[in-house]
């Protein structure tokens, strides 16, 4: 059983700080995903942990032992990238074989060893073949299969899935999170800038944005009650409206909003977050009246873009018998415990 | 193509024609239809015969044909060997390192010949080290010519190789030395074959530096092709030189099969 640890990890190329202080704990049998945009930092942690790049500060450890001086051959590590890296000029058992053979696993052992992987990934029956000769999909199941022949303590996933196309991708992220059930030993850090494949697949996620570690939490907490702007606006894409705490609510542009003020002292500038898909149409609870300024049809939803006091609110509504025209005056609202009180400075969603 | 109207390639391909014959092929043509003949008085050539390849493939012809060739092969394997180390530890240095070894590698191209000759022999006819008077000294200057270029085009594969590979290696736990051979040195075949066969070519017709330094036993195919004609042998000498284009050529297409062979993608 083997985790991953971060302790104070800055990472600086040319003068520029990549990764700043960060402190992060996977524990063993743990999928982390590392979400953020690019230029976050994320795959720099990912390499730091795989010894690509040495940190200016901190210590990484690998299995409670401290990794940060040992090059990446020591590091006992698997290691899945991007762009597959299968060794073009290897068949796909070789390539599965590679890491036993330059560790000197026993010969007696490694024809074995070698088809339990490919049999985990459903690519026995490729064995012969040359990587050139598989589908995207096909060399990242191979490119999965060779890190994990070697049974790695860790497993590192480097965007795995963003080469692949999207239904593809949602095959892979079964998968994978079928891998996970059969490996509950193995801790995987997963970096990745998709939502959808943080929430499937993650235990936590770490939200990652300039340099640094923005929030961390499991799914649902990060989902349902983000601690940042940065979380709210990243993971599902909230409404961010910027309110003044109330005594029993918040005021925003001028209106009373009730709902669950939490620890937000009175007379606060705070961030309110509320998810599109929570607003419904029509009169309610909290009420938010404007003007639709863009309509997008996304087949089981419609998108409205709704103009509300000159701040743009985001609604996703199930599909609307009756499209509603550019223009049109609507009254959006949503239910006190569907939003979310961030102490945090003023921004516009 | 690039060009798309029929005129317009009908153009292109005149003008190179117009360039290529005459600049390229015309010369070739004149060599080989030289070495057939016996006299060239007039416009044509008179006189068929392939009496001098008789002369030309035996005796000294011949074993000025195997001094080049043991001369080329060892020199272009000692400058693949030399430059593809040279060029996996620039790789390694920092921006100014690599600019500064390049620059080195790339002296002997940019310094004449002749007096990269006249280097390698005054500083090689004294001891301790005298290889003045040995085929070494022949081999040496060779080695030093073609090295420039065996190091450039393995450098230009080297940029061009994904690192992707050589970390995949390592995260699996490969020492670098298992990286170098298994998997950076096979993607890096195409080039080292390509590198070979440039150094090979550049090496079977190299004269200038060979000639300040050959000794007698070790004189290669240049050097009788130049002594031949010098000595007014025209024809013998273009039946030589037609047999030195035949090897060269030879072994060059010997190597690209191994080229295609090794090219993976």
């Amino acid at each position: 059983m083997s985790g991953i640890r971060f302790e104070g990890v800055s990472v600086e190329y040319g003068g520029n700080t990549v990764l700043d202080r960060l402190d992060l704990t996977v524990e063993p049998g743990e999928v982390m995903a590392l979400l953020g945009p690019s230029g976050s930092g994320k795959t720099t942690a990912l390499r730091a942990v795989a010894g690509f790049v040495r940190p200016a500060a901190g210590r990484v450890l690998i299995g409670g032992r401290d990794v940060t001086a040992l090059p990446p051959h020591k590091r006992g590590i698997g290691m899945v990238v991007q762009q597959y890296a299968l060794f073009p000029h290897m068949r796909v058992e070789d390539n599965v074989a590679f890491g036993l053979k330059a560790q000197k696993a026993p010969k007696a052992e490694m024809a074995g060893r070698v088809a339990e992987a490919l049999e985990m990934t459903g690519m026995a029956a490729y064995a012969k073949r040359h990587p050139r000769e598989l589908s995207g999909g096909q060399q990242q199941r191979v490119a999965i299969a060779r890190a994990l022949a070697i049974r790695p303590g860790v497993l590192l996933l480097d965007e795995p899935l963003s080469a692949l196309d999207a239904q593809l991708r949602s095959g892979m992220l079964a998968e994978l999170a079928r891998l996970h059930r059969e490996l509950p030993d193995v801790s995987i850090l997963y970096v990745t800038h998709d939502q959808v494949e943080a929430l499937t697949l993650a235990d936590r996620i770490a939200v990652m944005d300039r340099a640094r570690l923005q929030d961390c939490g499991t799914p649902q907490e990060l989902y349902r009650a983000p601690r940042t702007e940065f979380t709210a606006s990243f993971v599902g894409n909230a409404n961010l409206l910027p309110v003044t705490v109330a005594e029993a609510g918040a005021l925003f542009a001028g209106r009373a909003l009730e709902l669950d003020r939490g620890r937000a002292v009175p007379g606060a500038h705070a961030t309110l977050c509320v998810r599109p898909h929570l607003l419904g149409l029509g009169a309610g609870p909290n009420a938010l009246s404007g003007t639709i300024t863009e309509v997008q049809w996304r087949g089981s939803t419609h998108r409205l873009y709704v103009d509300v006091e000159g701040h743009r609110i985001k609604a996703d509504l199930p599909e609307l018998r009756e499209t509603p025209a550019l223009g049109d005056h609507v009254t959006l609202h949503f239910e006190p415990r569907d939003a979310v009180l961030l102490a945090a400075g003023v921004s516009d969603g | 193509m690039l060009v798309h109207s029929k005129t317009g390639r009908w153009a292109a391909w005149g003008l190179f024609g117009l360039l290529f014959l005459p600049l390229f092929a015309l010369p070739l043509l004149v060599v080989v239809t030289a070495s057939f003949s016996t006299h060239w008085s007039g416009a044509f050539p008179s006189g068929p015969t392939t009496g001098n390849y008789a002369s030309a493939v035996r005796g000294e012809s011949l074993q000025a044909l195997t001094t080049s060739l043991v001369t080329a092969l060892v020199a272009s394997l000692l400058a693949l060997t030399v430059g593809t180390w040279a060029a996996l530890a620039a790789a390694r240095l920092k921006r100014r390192g690599k600019r500064s070894l390049d620059a080195l590698f790339m002296l002997p191209v940019a310094v004449p010949s002749v007096v990269v000759g006249l280097a390698v022999l005054v500083a090689f006819s004294k001891p301790p080290v005298l290889l003045n008077g040995t085929s070494s000294i022949v081999v040496l200057a060779h080695t030093i010519l073609v090295t420039a270029f065996a190091h450039q085009s393995v450098s230009a594969a080297i940029v061009r190789l994904d690192p992707a590979y050589e970390q995949a290696a390592a995260s699996l736990g490969a020492r670098p030395a298992y990286v170098l051979w298994r998997v950076k040195l096979p993607l890096l075949l195409p080039s080292l074959t390509a590198a070979a066969g440039l150094c090979f070519a550049l090496s079977m017709g190299e004269l200038s530096a060979t000639m300040m330094l050959y000794p007698p036993d070790w004189m290669p195919l240049p050097v009788r092709i130049f002594t031949a004609t010098d000595r007014g042998s025209l024809f013998g000498g273009s039946a030589v030189a037609v047999v030195l284009m035949t090897a060269t050529l030879l072994v060059l297409l010997a190597v690209s099969r191994i080229r295609t062979r090794a090219t993976y993608r």
